[in-house]
């Protein structure tokens, strides 16, 4: 398997990056603030070693308070996020108000679970209810589900790990809020070769959900030893 | 078959020519033979009083019980055929359950309210089914939404009620309910209300034994349905007794 990749990355003619799977080799994030939730990702679709897509949108709308990040498989993620939306819509005029971000992170376990043996597909489900305000559910490989106040996925987060933990801080204002996703997002995507491209972010609050974009050359710069 | 009207109350599935679907009207009728049942929805919670008559000496106390736990925070009291009733609580709590595996969370009554209703309508439309010989009563309480509490019909019909009474004696329970304000009382006053009324409304001379079954849906009870505490339900059955008595001997001195 190694030797293989090893081969096709070394061998111009290989044709792996033909077969291979679109993939969100990824980094996504959520972070809860004193009014929401933060979420970002990067934007890089790769296809093995090629870029398929660099200005991907990794971060879904569910409902208009409800938004999830994808990381894994870009057709299965896609796919699980358009069954999750149709569910909600659905389950939203049985209620007749907007669904709990439980709801949908509970809707996105049942499929990931049930099919955890054919999906590839790390989720964040972040959004804000009038229950309990603004909230984060992972959903990592295989279907569990945890809140967390603030999570990371894809392949780009285990480089930064350490830098959320030393820098997260409950409570936080939006805007100390956004520059800790960027910040994070930038160091994950400078170290992990299939993340990068530009920094989508959201905000979302009560109001719903305040899109943006950080072009590559505005990003923060950091030490690149 | 012989005049109009007649031979269209065989089947559920035919409506009678004045627009009336007659084997829905017999179940009504069938509910309003069995033991009182109130439901009382105040301030912090819902409370369910039952009148279960009992027709026979050689049941052991607490036999056939009336009120059911459909899921830990929805309570059911039901009047009519206790058969019937089963049928209908398994299918609120299959209904509850399935709304918890899929959505992770306890089922809003509203919901679980319209999937009852919808299941016990579907028996008033076909000529192979007869409806349910029911009325159930449900409730809840949950920190967010509050009280809430709905009763169903064998038609199908729901409404939610603040206040609601039905079986042998509905008409005397709901005179009694329409005196108490029901938004500003508290549980363990309409504990001691419900006690009241269910004895008051019942009928010593047609039926001789009864049991009065108590729960509650609560604050206090963290919004949990359960049997009120047997000291605060021979509390409120004492002052039941207590009430009546006073309204006898005034009755005699009135003579």
């Amino acid at each position: 398997m190694a030797a293989s990749i090893i081969n096709s990355y070394s061998d111009p003619s290989s044709t792996e990056w033909m077969n291979a799977p679109h993939s969100t080799g990824t980094s996504i994030m959520a972070c809860e603030f004193n009014g929401g939730v933060v979420i970002g990702a990067d934007s890089r679709t790769t296809t093995g070693v090629y870029i398929a897509n660099r200005v991907t949108d990794k971060l879904t709308k569910i409902t208009d308070n409800i938004y999830c990040c994808r990381s894994g498989s870009a057709a299965d993620t896609q796919a699980i996020a358009d069954i999750v939306t149709y569910h909600l819509n659905f389950h939203k005029m049985e209620l007749g108000e907007e669904p709990l971000v439980q709801t949908a992170a509970s809707i996105f376990r049942e499929l990931c679970y049930n099919y955890r043996d054919s999906l590839m597909a790390g989720i964040l489900v972040a959004g804000w209810d009038k229950r309990l305000g603004g909230q984060i559910y992972s959903i990592p490989i295989g279907g569990m589900v945890s809140r967390q106040a603030v999570s990371i996925g894809g392949s780009g987060s285990s480089y930064v790990y350490g830098y959320v933990d030393a820098n997260f801080k409950p409570n936080m204002s939006k805007e100390d809020a956004v520059k800790f996703v960027t910040n994070t997002l930038t160091l994950a995507m400078l170290r992990d070769g299939s993340s990068g491209g530009v920094v989508r972010l959201g905000v979302i609050t009560e109001a719903g959900v305040e899109r943006s974009v950080i072009l590559g050359d505005q990003l923060p710069k950091f030490y690149e030893g | 078959m012989s005049s109009i009207g007649t031979g269209y109350d065989l089947s559920a599935s035919q409506f009678s020519p004045d627009g009336r679907v007659f084997q829905v009207e017999y179940a009504a009728k069938a509910v309003e033979n069995s033991g009182t049942v109130i439901g009382l929805r105040g301030k912090d919670g819902v409370v369910f009083a039952v009148e279960k008559l009992v027709t026979s000496k050689l049941y052991e106390p607490g036999a056939n019980k009336r009120i059911f736990h459909v899921d830990e925070h929805v309570g059911m009291a039901v009047a009519g055929l206790i058969s019937d009733a089963r049928q209908i609580v398994e299918t609120a709590r299959s209904e509850a359950s399935n709304y918890r595996s899929q959505y992770g969370i306890p089922v809003p009554l509203k919901y679980l309210n319209e999937r009852v209703s919808m299941y016990m309508h579907a028996y008033t439309l076909y000529s192979a089914v007869r409806p349910y010989g029911c009325s159930v009563v449900m409730g809840t309480w949950s920190e967010y939404d509050g009280p809430q509490m709905y009763m169903l019909d064998p038609s199908g019909v729901s409404f939610s009620y603040f206040g609601c009474a039905v079986g042998k004696a509905k008409q005397a329970a709901k005179t009694e309910i329409e005196k108490l304000k029901l938004a500003d009382m508290s549980v363990k006053d309409l504990v001691k209300e419900a006690a009241r009324i269910i004895y008051l409304v019942h009928d010593e001379l047609k039926d001789k034994q009864f049991e009065l079954e108590l729960s509650w849906v609560c604050a206090a009870s963290r919004g949990r349905h359960e049997a009120v505490s047997r000291a605060v339900a021979a509390e409120a059955e004492g002052l039941a007794r207590q009430a009546l008595a006073d309204i006898e001997d005034s009755d005699e001195g009135d003579m």
